[in-house]
Protein backbone atom coordinates (compact mmCIF):
# COMPACT_ATOMS: atom_id res chain seq x y z
CA UNK A 1 0.00 0.00 0.00
CA UNK A 2 1.98 2.97 -1.11
CA UNK A 3 1.39 6.61 -0.36
CA UNK A 4 0.29 7.62 -3.86
CA UNK A 5 -2.51 5.02 -3.90
CA UNK A 6 -3.71 6.12 -0.49
CA UNK A 7 -3.72 9.75 -1.63
CA UNK A 8 -5.56 8.83 -4.81
CA UNK A 9 -8.28 6.97 -2.86
CA UNK A 10 -8.73 9.94 -0.57
CA UNK A 11 -8.92 12.38 -3.49
CA UNK A 12 -11.42 10.24 -5.37
CA UNK A 13 -13.66 10.13 -2.32
CA UNK A 14 -13.49 13.90 -1.79
CA UNK A 15 -13.97 15.12 -5.34
CA UNK A 16 -16.99 13.48 -6.99
CA UNK A 17 -18.02 15.37 -10.13
CA UNK A 18 -21.51 14.65 -11.39
CA UNK A 19 -23.08 14.36 -14.77
CA UNK A 20 -26.85 14.46 -14.74
CA UNK A 21 -28.82 12.52 -17.32
CA UNK A 22 -32.57 12.30 -17.80
CA UNK A 23 -33.85 9.07 -19.34
CA UNK A 24 -37.51 10.06 -19.67
CA UNK A 25 -38.07 11.29 -16.15
CA UNK A 26 -41.13 13.36 -15.18
CA UNK A 27 -38.69 16.07 -13.97
CA UNK A 28 -39.51 15.48 -10.30
CA UNK A 29 -36.17 13.83 -9.53
CA UNK A 30 -34.30 16.33 -11.71
CA UNK A 31 -35.65 19.18 -9.62
CA UNK A 32 -34.63 17.38 -6.42
CA UNK A 33 -31.11 16.77 -7.76
CA UNK A 34 -30.76 20.45 -8.58
CA UNK A 35 -32.20 21.29 -5.14
CA UNK A 36 -29.43 19.25 -3.52
CA UNK A 37 -26.88 21.55 -5.20
CA UNK A 38 -28.55 24.76 -3.99
CA UNK A 39 -27.25 26.79 -1.04
CA UNK A 40 -29.72 25.13 1.34
CA UNK A 41 -28.10 21.68 0.97
CA UNK A 42 -24.69 22.87 -0.33
CA UNK A 43 -23.32 19.74 -2.00
CA UNK A 44 -20.04 21.59 -2.67
CA UNK A 45 -18.99 20.76 0.90
CA UNK A 46 -18.50 17.20 -0.35
CA UNK A 47 -16.49 18.47 -3.31
CA UNK A 48 -19.43 17.89 -5.66
CA UNK A 49 -19.47 19.81 -8.92
CA UNK A 50 -22.11 19.46 -11.62
CA UNK A 51 -20.20 19.14 -14.88
CA UNK A 52 -21.39 19.85 -18.39
CA UNK A 53 -19.51 17.04 -20.07
CA UNK A 54 -19.68 13.32 -19.18
CA UNK A 55 -15.95 13.16 -19.92
CA UNK A 56 -15.27 15.34 -16.86
CA UNK A 57 -17.54 13.38 -14.53
CA UNK A 58 -16.96 10.58 -12.02
CA UNK A 59 -20.56 9.86 -11.10
CA UNK A 60 -23.37 9.47 -13.57
CA UNK A 61 -26.71 10.48 -12.03
CA UNK A 62 -29.58 8.99 -14.02
CA UNK A 63 -33.25 9.78 -13.49
CA UNK A 64 -36.27 8.37 -15.28
CA UNK A 65 -37.65 4.94 -16.23
CA UNK A 66 -35.37 4.44 -19.31
CA UNK A 67 -37.47 4.92 -22.43
CA UNK A 68 -36.55 3.06 -25.62
CA UNK A 69 -35.34 6.31 -27.16
CA UNK A 70 -32.85 6.94 -24.38
CA UNK A 71 -31.18 3.52 -24.17
CA UNK A 72 -28.55 4.22 -26.80
CA UNK A 73 -27.85 7.66 -25.34
CA UNK A 74 -27.36 6.14 -21.88
CA UNK A 75 -24.87 3.62 -23.22
CA UNK A 76 -22.96 6.29 -25.16
CA UNK A 77 -22.77 8.63 -22.18
CA UNK A 78 -21.74 5.77 -19.89
CA UNK A 79 -18.89 4.88 -22.24
CA UNK A 80 -17.73 8.52 -22.27
CA UNK A 81 -17.20 8.64 -18.49
CA UNK A 82 -13.60 7.80 -17.68
CA UNK A 83 -12.95 5.04 -15.17
CA UNK A 84 -13.15 4.85 -12.20
CA UNK A 85 -16.82 5.71 -12.46
CA UNK A 86 -20.01 5.07 -10.54
CA UNK A 87 -23.68 5.23 -11.47
CA UNK A 88 -26.37 6.58 -9.15
CA UNK A 89 -29.96 5.79 -10.12
CA UNK A 90 -32.12 8.57 -8.66
CA UNK A 91 -35.76 7.84 -7.89
CA UNK A 92 -37.91 4.75 -8.08
CA UNK A 93 -38.19 4.86 -11.88
CA UNK A 94 -34.71 3.69 -12.87
CA UNK A 95 -34.84 1.03 -10.14
CA UNK A 96 -38.21 -0.56 -10.95
CA UNK A 97 -39.79 1.59 -13.72
CA UNK A 98 -42.27 2.56 -10.94
CA UNK A 99 -45.85 3.31 -12.10
CA UNK A 100 -44.85 2.99 -15.75
CA UNK A 101 -44.21 -0.74 -15.40
CA UNK A 102 -45.33 -2.84 -18.41
CA UNK A 103 -45.42 0.22 -20.65
CA UNK A 104 -44.38 -0.65 -24.19
CA UNK A 105 -42.34 2.54 -24.63
CA UNK A 106 -40.00 1.54 -21.81
CA UNK A 107 -36.91 -0.62 -21.85
CA UNK A 108 -36.15 -0.43 -18.14
CA UNK A 109 -35.12 -0.84 -15.45
CA UNK A 110 -31.74 0.81 -15.73
CA UNK A 111 -29.57 -2.08 -14.57
CA UNK A 112 -30.52 -4.08 -17.65
CA UNK A 113 -28.27 -1.76 -19.65
CA UNK A 114 -25.48 -0.46 -17.40
CA UNK A 115 -24.25 -1.55 -13.96
CA UNK A 116 -25.79 0.61 -11.24
CA UNK A 117 -23.83 1.18 -8.04
CA UNK A 118 -26.28 3.06 -5.86
CA UNK A 119 -30.08 3.22 -5.97
CA UNK A 120 -31.76 6.20 -4.31
CA UNK A 121 -35.44 5.19 -4.03
CA UNK A 122 -38.28 7.67 -3.69
CA UNK A 123 -40.78 9.40 -5.89
CA UNK A 124 -39.03 11.79 -5.81
CA UNK A 125 -36.30 11.19 -3.21
CA UNK A 126 -35.44 13.99 -0.82
CA UNK A 127 -32.30 16.05 -1.58
CA UNK A 128 -30.58 14.72 1.54
CA UNK A 129 -31.21 11.16 0.34
CA UNK A 130 -29.65 12.06 -3.02
CA UNK A 131 -26.63 13.55 -1.22
CA UNK A 132 -26.28 10.36 0.82
CA UNK A 133 -26.38 8.34 -2.40
CA UNK A 134 -23.70 10.52 -3.97
CA UNK A 135 -21.53 10.18 -0.87
CA UNK A 136 -21.91 6.38 -1.02
CA UNK A 137 -21.02 6.39 -4.72
CA UNK A 138 -17.92 8.44 -3.89
CA UNK A 139 -16.92 5.77 -1.36
CA UNK A 140 -17.32 3.16 -4.09
CA UNK A 141 -15.15 5.29 -6.40
CA UNK A 142 -12.38 5.37 -3.82
CA UNK A 143 -12.62 1.60 -3.54
CA UNK A 144 -11.53 -0.55 -0.61
CA UNK A 145 -8.14 0.65 0.63
CA UNK A 146 -5.39 -1.36 -1.00
CA UNK A 147 -7.37 -2.49 -4.01
CA UNK A 148 -7.93 -0.98 -7.38
CA UNK A 149 -11.34 0.67 -7.65
CA UNK A 150 -13.96 -1.64 -9.14
CA UNK A 151 -13.69 -1.57 -12.90
CA UNK A 152 -17.02 -1.30 -14.66
CA UNK A 153 -18.15 -4.06 -16.95
CA UNK A 154 -16.44 -3.69 -20.29
CA UNK A 155 -19.23 -5.35 -22.25
CA UNK A 156 -21.31 -2.19 -22.38
CA UNK A 157 -18.57 0.19 -23.45
CA UNK A 158 -17.28 -2.24 -26.07
CA UNK A 159 -20.68 -2.70 -27.63
CA UNK A 160 -21.13 1.07 -27.74
CA UNK A 161 -17.78 1.77 -29.32
CA UNK A 162 -18.41 -0.84 -32.00
CA UNK A 163 -21.40 1.10 -33.28
CA UNK A 164 -20.94 4.20 -35.47
CA UNK B 1 20.22 37.77 -14.88
CA UNK B 2 22.34 34.66 -15.15
CA UNK B 3 21.14 31.13 -15.73
CA UNK B 4 21.02 30.10 -12.06
CA UNK B 5 18.86 32.99 -10.91
CA UNK B 6 16.65 32.56 -13.96
CA UNK B 7 16.15 28.88 -13.18
CA UNK B 8 15.56 29.63 -9.49
CA UNK B 9 12.93 32.21 -10.43
CA UNK B 10 11.25 29.84 -12.87
CA UNK B 11 11.24 26.80 -10.58
CA UNK B 12 11.14 28.04 -6.97
CA UNK B 13 9.95 31.59 -6.28
CA UNK B 14 7.81 32.99 -7.75
CA UNK B 15 7.93 30.12 -10.26
CA UNK B 16 6.48 26.62 -10.10
CA UNK B 17 7.16 25.65 -6.48
CA UNK B 18 5.33 28.74 -5.22
CA UNK B 19 2.92 29.20 -8.11
CA UNK B 20 1.25 25.77 -8.13
CA UNK B 21 0.14 25.85 -4.46
CA UNK B 22 -0.76 29.52 -4.94
CA UNK B 23 -2.87 28.58 -7.97
CA UNK B 24 -4.77 25.97 -5.94
CA UNK B 25 -5.16 28.44 -3.08
CA UNK B 26 -6.56 31.14 -5.37
CA UNK B 27 -8.99 28.68 -6.98
CA UNK B 28 -10.15 27.77 -3.46
CA UNK B 29 -10.48 31.43 -2.44
CA UNK B 30 -12.60 32.04 -5.52
CA UNK B 31 -14.96 29.13 -4.83
CA UNK B 32 -15.12 29.85 -1.12
CA UNK B 33 -15.88 33.53 -1.67
CA UNK B 34 -18.73 32.64 -4.01
CA UNK B 35 -20.01 30.12 -1.43
CA UNK B 36 -19.89 32.68 1.39
CA UNK B 37 -21.72 35.21 -0.79
CA UNK B 38 -24.48 32.59 -1.23
CA UNK B 39 -24.51 31.80 2.52
CA UNK B 40 -23.05 28.36 2.00
CA UNK B 41 -20.08 26.72 3.69
CA UNK B 42 -18.36 25.91 0.44
CA UNK B 43 -15.58 23.52 -0.52
CA UNK B 44 -12.89 22.36 1.91
CA UNK B 45 -9.49 24.08 1.84
CA UNK B 46 -7.72 21.36 -0.14
CA UNK B 47 -10.49 20.97 -2.75
CA UNK B 48 -8.55 22.15 -5.87
CA UNK B 49 -5.70 19.84 -4.87
CA UNK B 50 -8.11 16.89 -4.50
CA UNK B 51 -9.63 17.66 -7.88
CA UNK B 52 -6.20 17.85 -9.51
CA UNK B 53 -4.95 14.53 -8.09
CA UNK B 54 -8.23 12.79 -8.87
CA UNK B 55 -8.12 13.98 -12.50
CA UNK B 56 -4.53 12.73 -12.80
CA UNK B 57 -5.75 9.25 -11.86
CA UNK B 58 -8.64 9.06 -14.30
CA UNK B 59 -8.55 7.31 -17.64
CA UNK B 60 -9.32 9.16 -20.87
CA UNK B 61 -12.06 7.58 -22.98
CA UNK B 62 -11.18 7.31 -26.66
CA UNK B 63 -11.97 10.33 -28.83
CA UNK B 64 -13.23 9.76 -32.34
CA UNK B 65 -11.94 11.72 -35.32
CA UNK B 66 -9.59 14.01 -33.44
CA UNK B 67 -5.84 14.36 -33.86
CA UNK B 68 -4.55 13.11 -30.52
CA UNK B 69 -1.12 14.73 -30.29
CA UNK B 70 -2.28 18.30 -30.88
CA UNK B 71 -5.10 17.92 -28.36
CA UNK B 72 -2.60 16.68 -25.79
CA UNK B 73 -0.15 19.50 -26.54
CA UNK B 74 -2.44 22.50 -25.97
CA UNK B 75 -2.89 22.13 -22.20
CA UNK B 76 0.85 21.57 -21.72
CA UNK B 77 1.70 24.70 -23.73
CA UNK B 78 -0.85 26.67 -21.70
CA UNK B 79 0.58 25.48 -18.38
CA UNK B 80 4.20 26.18 -19.31
CA UNK B 81 3.39 29.65 -20.68
CA UNK B 82 1.40 30.57 -17.56
CA UNK B 83 4.18 29.24 -15.30
CA UNK B 84 6.74 31.27 -17.24
CA UNK B 85 4.61 34.38 -16.82
CA UNK B 86 4.50 33.83 -13.06
CA UNK B 87 8.27 33.35 -13.00
CA UNK B 88 8.79 36.82 -14.49
CA UNK B 89 6.92 38.65 -11.71
CA UNK B 90 9.20 41.03 -9.79
CA UNK B 91 8.50 39.88 -6.25
CA UNK B 92 11.99 39.77 -4.81
CA UNK B 93 14.09 42.95 -4.98
CA UNK B 94 17.28 42.80 -7.05
CA UNK B 95 15.84 39.70 -8.69
CA UNK B 96 17.17 40.89 -12.02
CA UNK B 97 14.84 41.04 -14.94
CA UNK B 98 15.75 42.69 -18.21
CA UNK B 99 14.64 45.60 -20.35
CA UNK B 100 11.35 44.66 -22.00
CA UNK B 101 10.37 41.77 -19.73
CA UNK B 102 6.93 43.37 -19.36
CA UNK B 103 6.33 42.67 -23.06
CA UNK B 104 7.40 39.04 -22.61
CA UNK B 105 5.08 38.75 -19.59
CA UNK B 106 2.13 40.07 -21.61
CA UNK B 107 2.89 37.67 -24.46
CA UNK B 108 3.11 34.69 -22.10
CA UNK B 109 -0.15 35.67 -20.39
CA UNK B 110 -1.82 35.69 -23.79
CA UNK B 111 -0.70 32.16 -24.74
CA UNK B 112 -3.25 30.25 -22.55
CA UNK B 113 -6.15 32.10 -24.22
CA UNK B 114 -4.81 31.20 -27.66
CA UNK B 115 -4.40 27.59 -26.52
CA UNK B 116 -8.03 27.51 -25.33
CA UNK B 117 -9.20 28.80 -28.72
CA UNK B 118 -7.06 26.29 -30.61
CA UNK B 119 -8.05 23.41 -28.33
CA UNK B 120 -11.75 24.11 -28.84
CA UNK B 121 -11.43 24.20 -32.61
CA UNK B 122 -9.23 21.10 -32.80
CA UNK B 123 -11.67 19.07 -30.68
CA UNK B 124 -14.34 19.41 -33.42
CA UNK B 125 -17.22 19.47 -30.96
CA UNK B 126 -19.92 21.98 -31.84
CA UNK B 127 -20.07 23.26 -28.25
CA UNK B 128 -16.29 23.61 -28.09
CA UNK B 129 -16.29 25.54 -31.36
CA UNK B 130 -18.94 27.96 -30.05
CA UNK B 131 -16.89 28.39 -26.89
CA UNK B 132 -13.72 29.03 -28.89
CA UNK B 133 -15.45 31.59 -31.10
CA UNK B 134 -16.69 33.39 -27.98
CA UNK B 135 -13.21 33.29 -26.47
CA UNK B 136 -11.80 34.78 -29.66
CA UNK B 137 -14.33 37.63 -29.60
CA UNK B 138 -13.59 38.22 -25.93
CA UNK B 139 -9.82 38.28 -26.56
CA UNK B 140 -10.14 40.84 -29.31
CA UNK B 141 -12.38 42.98 -27.10
CA UNK B 142 -10.50 43.18 -23.83
CA UNK B 143 -6.96 43.04 -25.16
CA UNK B 144 -7.12 46.49 -26.76
CA UNK B 145 -7.99 48.02 -23.40
CA UNK B 146 -5.59 45.80 -21.48
CA UNK B 147 -2.60 46.57 -23.70
CA UNK B 148 -3.38 50.31 -23.89
CA UNK B 149 -3.51 50.45 -20.10
CA UNK B 150 -0.19 48.63 -19.75
CA UNK B 151 1.43 50.82 -22.41
CA UNK B 152 0.19 53.97 -20.67
CA UNK B 153 1.70 52.80 -17.37
CA UNK B 154 5.00 51.88 -18.98
CA UNK B 155 5.22 55.03 -21.10
CA UNK B 156 4.53 57.28 -18.13
CA UNK B 157 7.54 55.81 -16.30
CA UNK B 158 9.76 55.56 -19.42
CA UNK B 159 10.50 51.86 -18.99
CA UNK B 160 9.26 48.42 -20.01
CA UNK B 161 11.22 46.76 -17.23
CA UNK B 162 8.98 45.18 -14.58
CA UNK B 163 11.37 45.67 -11.70
CA UNK B 164 11.84 49.38 -12.29
CA UNK B 165 8.08 49.77 -12.70
CA UNK B 166 7.52 47.98 -9.38
CA UNK B 167 10.08 50.12 -7.58
CA UNK B 168 8.88 53.50 -8.86
CA UNK B 169 6.15 55.13 -6.76
CA UNK B 170 2.61 54.83 -8.08
CA UNK B 171 1.35 58.02 -9.72
CA UNK B 172 -2.35 58.92 -10.19
CA UNK B 173 -1.89 58.05 -13.86
CA UNK B 174 -0.76 54.57 -12.96
CA UNK B 175 -3.87 54.08 -10.81
CA UNK B 176 -5.98 54.95 -13.83
CA UNK B 177 -4.18 52.23 -15.79
CA UNK B 178 -4.50 49.71 -12.94
CA UNK B 179 -8.25 50.26 -12.77
CA UNK B 180 -8.48 49.64 -16.52
CA UNK B 181 -6.48 46.39 -16.06
CA UNK B 182 -8.79 45.34 -13.20
CA UNK B 183 -11.81 45.82 -15.47
CA UNK B 184 -10.17 43.49 -18.02
CA UNK B 185 -9.25 40.74 -15.54
CA UNK B 186 -12.70 39.03 -15.27
CA UNK B 187 -12.67 38.57 -19.04
CA UNK B 188 -9.10 37.32 -19.01
CA UNK B 189 -9.92 34.80 -16.27
CA UNK B 190 -13.31 33.75 -17.72
CA UNK B 191 -15.31 34.56 -14.63
CA UNK B 192 -18.67 36.29 -14.33
CA UNK B 193 -19.84 38.64 -15.79
CA UNK B 194 -17.63 37.63 -18.73
CA UNK B 195 -17.68 33.83 -18.38
CA UNK B 196 -18.79 33.43 -21.98
CA UNK B 197 -16.34 30.78 -23.26
CA UNK B 198 -17.17 28.24 -20.54
CA UNK B 199 -20.82 29.22 -20.06
CA UNK B 200 -21.86 26.01 -18.35
CA UNK B 201 -25.63 26.35 -18.68
CA UNK B 202 -25.49 27.18 -22.40
CA UNK B 203 -22.65 25.33 -24.09
CA UNK B 204 -21.77 22.71 -21.44
CA UNK B 205 -18.04 23.12 -20.81
CA UNK B 206 -17.13 25.14 -23.89
CA UNK B 207 -13.68 24.44 -25.36
CA UNK B 208 -12.89 21.92 -22.59
CA UNK B 209 -15.77 19.58 -23.41
CA UNK B 210 -13.68 16.84 -25.07
CA UNK B 211 -10.95 16.86 -22.45
CA UNK B 212 -10.78 14.31 -19.65
CA UNK B 213 -8.43 12.99 -17.01
CA UNK B 214 -4.84 14.34 -16.83
CA UNK B 215 -5.35 16.77 -19.73
CA UNK B 216 -8.29 18.36 -17.93
CA UNK B 217 -6.12 18.56 -14.80
CA UNK B 218 -3.56 20.54 -16.82
CA UNK B 219 -6.28 22.95 -17.97
CA UNK B 220 -7.39 23.46 -14.36
CA UNK B 221 -3.78 24.10 -13.37
CA UNK B 222 -3.21 26.56 -16.19
CA UNK B 223 -6.36 28.41 -15.18
CA UNK B 224 -5.03 28.65 -11.62
CA UNK B 225 -1.63 29.86 -12.85
CA UNK B 226 -3.37 32.51 -14.95
CA UNK B 227 -4.99 33.72 -11.73
CA UNK B 228 -1.58 33.96 -10.06
CA UNK B 229 0.02 35.74 -13.02
CA UNK B 230 -2.81 38.23 -13.55
CA UNK B 231 -3.27 39.15 -9.89
CA UNK B 232 0.51 39.19 -9.45
CA UNK B 233 0.90 41.71 -12.26
CA UNK B 234 -1.61 44.05 -10.63
CA UNK B 235 0.01 43.52 -7.23
CA UNK B 236 3.46 44.28 -8.67
CA UNK B 237 2.17 47.55 -10.12
CA UNK B 238 0.35 48.72 -6.99
CA UNK B 239 2.26 47.45 -3.95
CA UNK B 240 4.81 49.91 -2.54
CA UNK B 241 8.35 48.61 -2.38
CA UNK B 242 9.81 47.69 1.02
CA UNK B 243 13.50 47.25 1.82
CA UNK B 244 13.05 43.86 3.52
CA UNK B 245 12.53 41.12 0.91
CA UNK B 246 10.35 38.96 3.17
CA UNK B 247 8.03 41.89 3.89
CA UNK B 248 7.87 42.49 0.14
CA UNK B 249 6.90 38.87 -0.55
CA UNK B 250 4.23 38.83 2.18
CA UNK B 251 2.65 42.10 1.05
CA UNK B 252 2.74 40.86 -2.55
CA UNK B 253 0.87 37.65 -1.68
CA UNK B 254 -1.62 39.51 0.55
CA UNK B 255 -2.34 42.02 -2.21
CA UNK B 256 -2.85 39.21 -4.73
CA UNK B 257 -5.32 37.55 -2.34
CA UNK B 258 -7.21 40.80 -1.94
CA UNK B 259 -7.55 41.12 -5.73
CA UNK B 260 -8.76 37.50 -5.97
CA UNK B 261 -11.37 38.25 -3.30
CA UNK B 262 -12.49 41.40 -5.09
CA UNK B 263 -12.87 39.58 -8.43
CA UNK B 264 -14.69 36.65 -6.79
CA UNK B 265 -17.16 38.94 -5.07
CA UNK B 266 -17.84 40.68 -8.39
CA UNK B 267 -18.25 37.25 -10.03
CA UNK B 268 -20.71 36.07 -7.37
CA UNK B 269 -22.75 39.26 -7.55
CA UNK B 270 -23.16 39.43 -11.31
CA UNK B 271 -24.76 37.33 -14.03
CA UNK B 272 -23.25 36.43 -17.38
CA UNK B 273 -23.52 39.04 -20.13
CA UNK B 274 -24.28 38.18 -23.74
CA UNK B 275 -21.41 38.23 -26.19
CA UNK B 276 -22.51 41.40 -28.03
CA UNK B 277 -23.02 43.25 -24.73
CA UNK B 278 -19.53 42.23 -23.65
CA UNK B 279 -17.93 43.40 -26.89
CA UNK B 280 -19.83 46.68 -26.69
CA UNK B 281 -18.82 47.15 -23.05
CA UNK B 282 -15.14 46.86 -23.85
CA UNK B 283 -15.14 48.71 -27.16
CA UNK B 284 -17.36 51.62 -26.07
CA UNK B 285 -17.11 52.18 -22.32
CA UNK B 286 -13.73 50.86 -21.30
CA UNK B 287 -11.83 51.84 -24.43
CA UNK B 288 -12.63 55.47 -23.62
CA UNK B 289 -10.98 54.97 -20.25
CA UNK B 290 -7.84 53.45 -21.75
CA UNK B 291 -7.56 56.14 -24.43
CA UNK B 292 -7.85 58.76 -21.68
CA UNK B 293 -5.02 57.09 -19.76
CA UNK B 294 -2.68 56.83 -22.73
CA UNK B 295 -3.39 60.31 -24.11
CA UNK B 296 -2.75 61.95 -20.74
CA UNK B 297 0.46 59.96 -20.48
CA UNK B 298 1.63 61.15 -23.88
CA UNK B 299 0.69 64.73 -23.05
CA UNK B 300 2.69 64.54 -19.84
CA UNK B 301 5.67 63.19 -21.74
CA UNK B 302 5.43 66.09 -24.21
CA UNK B 303 5.36 68.60 -21.35
CA UNK B 304 8.47 67.28 -19.63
Amino acid sequence: MNLWKRLMCSCRRRSPWLFHMNSGSCNGCDIELVASLTPRYDAEQLGVRLEGSPRHADILCITGPVTRNSVQAIKTVYAQVGSPKAVVAIGSCPATTNVFIDSRVLDGPLNRHIPVDVFVPGCPPRPDAILLGIAKAAEILAGPIGDEPPTPTTAVSESVEAQP
Amino acid sequence: MNLTTALARMLIFPGLLFAVPAAWFFLWVERKAVALMQQRIGPPFMQPFFDFVKLLGKSTPARSGVGGLLMKAWPLIAVSAAAGAVGLLPVLPSSGGFEGDLILLLALMEVPSICVIAAGFSSRSIFAEIGSAREAVLTVSYNVVFLLAIVSIAAAQHTFRLESLAQLPATPLRWLGVIAILVCLPAKLHINPFSLPNAEQEIYSGPMIEYAGPELAMWELSHGLEWVAATGLVAALTVPHYPAWWLNAIVFVACSCAIVLLLSVVAAATARLAVDTTARFYWQCTLLFAVLAISSTLLMRLRT
